[in-house]
C-alpha cells in the first residue's frame, strides 16, 4: 500500500502518483499521513482508487474527483470535493464553506457539520450531511440532492433551480424562490437510497421535509424585482 | 375673469401673430436626445431594463487619439520588404511546463457556445488556427467542434462553472480564470430563454427555455488570497502543465494586475469597457468600467513595479480593430491583444447584405446588438438552426484568417517604420497623443509638446 507522509513528501509527488493510476481499476489503496491542513490534497484523480487521508485537510481536497473513493479522517477546509464528477468522498469530521460546490456527480458524505454555502451551484452531486449546514446553502443549485439530518441556516436554496433539498431538522429561513414541497413516494425512494449509500440506517426518509424551487424566477418579470 | 368669447379672440390674435414672426428651428435637447427619449419610452412601456450585446458605444478616448512618430534623424527604420520584424509571442513562461506559442500577438477572446452558434465557433477556430493563434471558450464549456478546430484552445474557468469538468481542463492548452470583463466589471452572465436550446440546456444542466443567470462571483473563493489556493489546485489537477490566465475587466487596473500576479497568474487578460459581451444591461455596459486606453499604463506599471513585466504576459482587449490599434497597445506595454467584436465582424456579423432582415428587427446593419434575442440575421449570435446555416465555417474561417494577417502586417509596418525588429520593441516613446485626455491616459506627450498631463509641469 503506497503511503505518502506529507510531512516529508511533496504534495506534487502525491498528486502526480494519483494521476498516474490505471483508469481501468485494480489500484492499491493509498494512505496519506500528516496532511496538516494542506490544500489541494488528492485533487484531479481520474481512476478508481481508495484514498485514506489520516488527518485534517485545507482547501479543495478531492477537487474535481472522478471515480475515486476518498476518506478524510479529520476535518476538511473550504471547497471539499468541489466540481466532483463521480466517486465518493467521506469527511469524518466537519467541512468548511462551499462543500461540494458546482459538483456534477458522485456522493459527498459529511459526518459532522457543514458550513455556509454547502452545495452552492451544485450540478448533479448528492450530498449527505449528518449534522447541520450553514447559511446560503444550495445557492443557485441546479440539480442533484442535498440531504441534511440536522438543521439548515438562513436563506436555504436561494435562487434554486432543479436540485432537491431534504432537511430533517429546522430551516432558519428559505431563500428567494425556495419553497417547501410534498414528499411523494418517488422522493421517499430517492432519499432511502441516498441514506443507505451514506451508510445511515437509524433515520427514516419520512422524517425529512423536501424543499425545491417555486420556479417563479425562471423568466425575468419586473414585478419580482424585490425578490432579488 | 374673461368671457369665453374674449379668450377665443385672444387665441385668434396669437395665431395671427405667429404668422407675422419667423419661427425658430425646432431644437432637441442635448441632454434629452432622441436615443434618451426612446429609452425612457421603452422603459415605461416594458418595465424592464434594456439588455443588449456588444460593448460601450459611447465615444471614449481610444487608440485613434494616439499617433506614432516614426523614424527620422535620430533613429533609422527597417526595410519593409527585406528586414524581419518578428511577431511571435509566448504566453505562460512563469510557471507552466507547457507555455503556448503563438505566431501573432492577436488572440481570439472568450465567446461561448450558446451565445454563438456552432458554425460561428467553428469559423473562429478555423480562422485562428490558420493564422497561428488561439481561441477561447466561454460560459457553457468546451464543445467537441471547438476543441477539434482550434489548434490552441484556452478554456475559461467561470463563476457559473457550466460544463466545467476535469477532462476538458486537461485537454485545454491554457486555463483562463474569469474574474470580470470590460463590458461589465462586477457583473455576471446572462443567456435568455430564447437561446437555451436542448443542446445548450444540456451543456449547462438547466431546464430548457429559462433565463439563465450566470453568477458574478466564483462560488468557492472570494479574494486574491484564496484565489491563490484555487490556482494551486488547478495546477495540481493539470500537473503544472497549463498556463493559467486571469481575466479582469477595466476596473482598478494597477491593483487588479498586482493582485493577479500575487495570486499566481502566468498571463493577465485586461479587458476595457469597449470589450463586448453576449448580453447584459445597457446601463452596465455604458456606465461601469474604464476605457481600454486608460487601463494599459497602470497595468504595465504594476508589472514593472513588481519586476514582472514580460515575465507575466499582459493581453489587452476592448476595441482592437486594426494593426495600428495592435501596435499602439503593444507600444504601451502589452504582450498581445485579443479581439472579440472585430472577429465576429470578420466572420459576417452586422453585414449589410442582411440589411432587410436587420430592418425587420427594427435596426440596421452596424447597429444590431440584440444578440441575446437569438434572431441574428447573420447566423452568429443565435441557436436557430436555419439562421446559423448562413455561416459557412470554412469561408468565414478564411475571412478571419485574412483579417488577422492584415492586422499583423499593419502592426509590422508600423514597427518597422519605428525601427523595431520585433513588435514587442515598440515603446511609449514612439507615441504622441492628439488630445489632453489621451495624453494623460496613455502617459505619452501631447503632440507638439513635451507635456504628459498628470506627470507634472505644464
Amino acid at each position: 500500500m503506497p503511503v505518502f507522509d506529507l510531512a516529508t513528501t511533496e504534495l506534487r509527488d502525491l498528486n502526480a502518483s494519483l494521476h498516474a493510476l490505471d483508469k481501468d481499476g485494480g489500484n492499491e489503496e493509498f494512505e496519506v499521513t500528516n496532511p496538516r491542513g494542506a490544500h489541494a490534497v488528492a485533487v484531479g484523480i481520474d481512476a478508481p482508487v481508495d484514498v485514506q487521508i489520516k488527518g485534517s485537510v485545507g482547501y479543495y481536497c478531492a477537487g474535481m474527483n472522478e471515480t475515486a473513493n476518498i476518506t478524510v479522517h479529520g476535518n476538511a477546509g473550504p471547497g471539499v470535493a468541489e466540481n466532483m464528477m463521480s466517486g465518493k468522498v467521506v469527511i469524518k469530521g466537519d467541512a468548511s464553506q462551499y462543500a461540494g460546490a458546482t459538483a456534477h456527480g458522485g456522493l459527498l458524505v459529511i459526518e459532522g457539520n457543514a458550513s455556509s454555502r454547502c452545495g452552492i451551484s451544485m450540478k448533479g452531486i448528492d450530498i449527505v450531511v449528518k449534522g447541520n449546514i450553514g447559511h446560503m446553502s444550495a445557492f443557485m443549485a441546479q440539480s442533484g440532492n442535498l440531504v441534511v439530518l440536522g438543521d439548515a441556516g438562513d436563506a436555504l436554496g436561494d435562487s434554486l433551480y432543479e436540485a432537491r433539498l431534504f432537511v430533517r431538522g429546522t430551516v432558519k429561513s428559505l431563500g428567494a424562490d425556495c419553497i417547501k414541497k410534498d414528499m411523494r413516494p418517488e422522493h421517499i425512494e430517492i432519499l432511502a437510497k441516498l441514506l443507505s449509500d451514506a451508510g445511515i440506517t437509524d433515520v427514516k426518509p419520512e422524517e425529512f421535509t423536501r424543499y425545491g424551487s417555486a420556479r417563479q424566477l425562471y423568466n425575468f418579470n419586473i414585478d419580482n424585482a424585490d425578490a432579488y | 375673469m374673461r368671457s369665453a368669447e374674449t379668450m377665443l379672440s385672444a387665441q385668434k390674435q396669437d395665431q395671427t401673430m405667429s404668422h407675422k414672426h419667423p419661427v425658430t428651428t425646432p431644437r432637441k435637447s442635448a441632454t434629452f436626445d432622441d436615443y434618451t427619449l426612446s429609452e425612457i419610452r421603452r422603459a415605461a412601456a416594458t418595465g424592464i431594463y434594456d439588455i443588449r450585446g456588444s460593448g460601450a458605444k459611447r465615444k471614449v478616448p481610444h487608440f485613434d487619439d494616439l499617433l506614432f512618430l516614426g523614424a527620422s534623424m535620430s533613429r533609422y527604420p527597417l526595410e519593409g520588404y527585406r528586414e524581419k520584424c518578428e511577431t511571435a509571442v509566448t504566453l505562460g513562461t512563469r510557471f507552466a511546463k507547457k507555455p503556448i506559442e503563438l505566431k501573432i500577438p492577436i488572440t481570439i477572446a472568450g465567446m461561448s457556445f450558446g451565445s454563438l452558434s456552432g458554425p460561428a465557433k467553428e469559423a473562429l477556430g478555423r480562422g485562428a488556427t490558420l493564422a497561428g493563434t488561439s481561441t477561447t471558450t466561454g460560459d457553457g464549456g468546451m464543445t467537441e467542434e471547438e476543441r477539434g478546430h482550434s489548434e490552441t484552445l484556452v478554456y475559461q474557468y467561470l463563476p457559473s462553472r457550466y460544463g466545467m469538468n476535469p477532462r476538458d481542463l486537461k485537454r485545454a492548452d491554457a486555463i483562463e480564470i474569469v474574474i470580470g470583463q470590460g463590458a461589465k466589471p462586477g457583473g455576471g452572465g446572462m443567456l435568455l430563454g430564447q437561446k437555451i436550446s436542448d443542446r445548450v440546456a444540456h451543456m449547462r444542466n438547466l431546464p430548457k427555455g429559462i433565463d439563465q443567470r450566470s453568477a458574478c462571483r466564483h462560488p468557492d473563493w472570494t479574494g486574491p488570497d484564496d484565489l491563490e489556493i484555487k490556482i494551486q489546485e488547478l495546477r495540481e489537477i493539470t500537473d503544472w502543465q497549463k498556463p493559467i490566465f486571469i481575466k479582469v475587466g477595466g476596473a482598478r487596473p494597477y491593483y487588479d494586475v498586482a493582485l493577479a500576479v500575487k495570486a499566481g497568474a502566468d498571463v493577465i487578460v485586461l479587458d476595457g469597457m469597449q470589450g463586448g459581451t453576449a448580453a447584459t444591461q445597457e446601463v452596465f455596459i455604458e456606465h461601469v468600467g474604464q476605457p481600454t486606453l486608460a487601463c494599459i499604463r497602470p497595468a504595465v506599471k504594476a508589472l514593472q513595479d513588481m519586476g514582472m513585466h514580460r515575465k507575466v504576459q499582459l493581453i489587452v482587449s476592448g476595441g482592437i480593430r486594426n494593426g495600428a490599434d495592435v501596435a499602439k497597445a503593444l507600444a504601451l506595454g502589452a504582450d498581445a491583444v485579443s479581439i472579440g467584436t472585430a472577429a465576429l465582424v470578420a466572420i459576417g456579423d452586422n453585414d449589410p447584405k442582411w440589411e432587410e432582415d436587420y430592418n425587420a428587427l427594427g435596426t440596421t446593419a452596424g447597429a444590431y446588438d440584440d444578440w441575446h434575442e437569438g434572431r441574428d440575421p447573420a447566423g452568429i449570435t443565435t441557436q436557430d438552426a436555419d439562421l446559423m446555416k448562413r455561416v459557412d465555417p470554412i469561408a468565414a474561417g478564411r475571412r478571419l484568417a485574412n483579417y488577422l494577417k492584415v492586422m499583423t502586417l499593419e502592426a509590422q509596418t508600423i514597427a518597422r517604420a519605428c525601427g523595431k525588429n520585433h513588435v514587442h520593441n515598440l515603446e511609449p516613446e514612439d507615441l504622441c497623443a492628439l488630445n489632453i485626455e489621451a495624453a494623460a491616459m496613455a502617459g505619452v506627450p501631447l503632440a507638439g509638446t513635451s507635456w504628459i498631463p498628470g506627470q507634472g509641469g505644464f
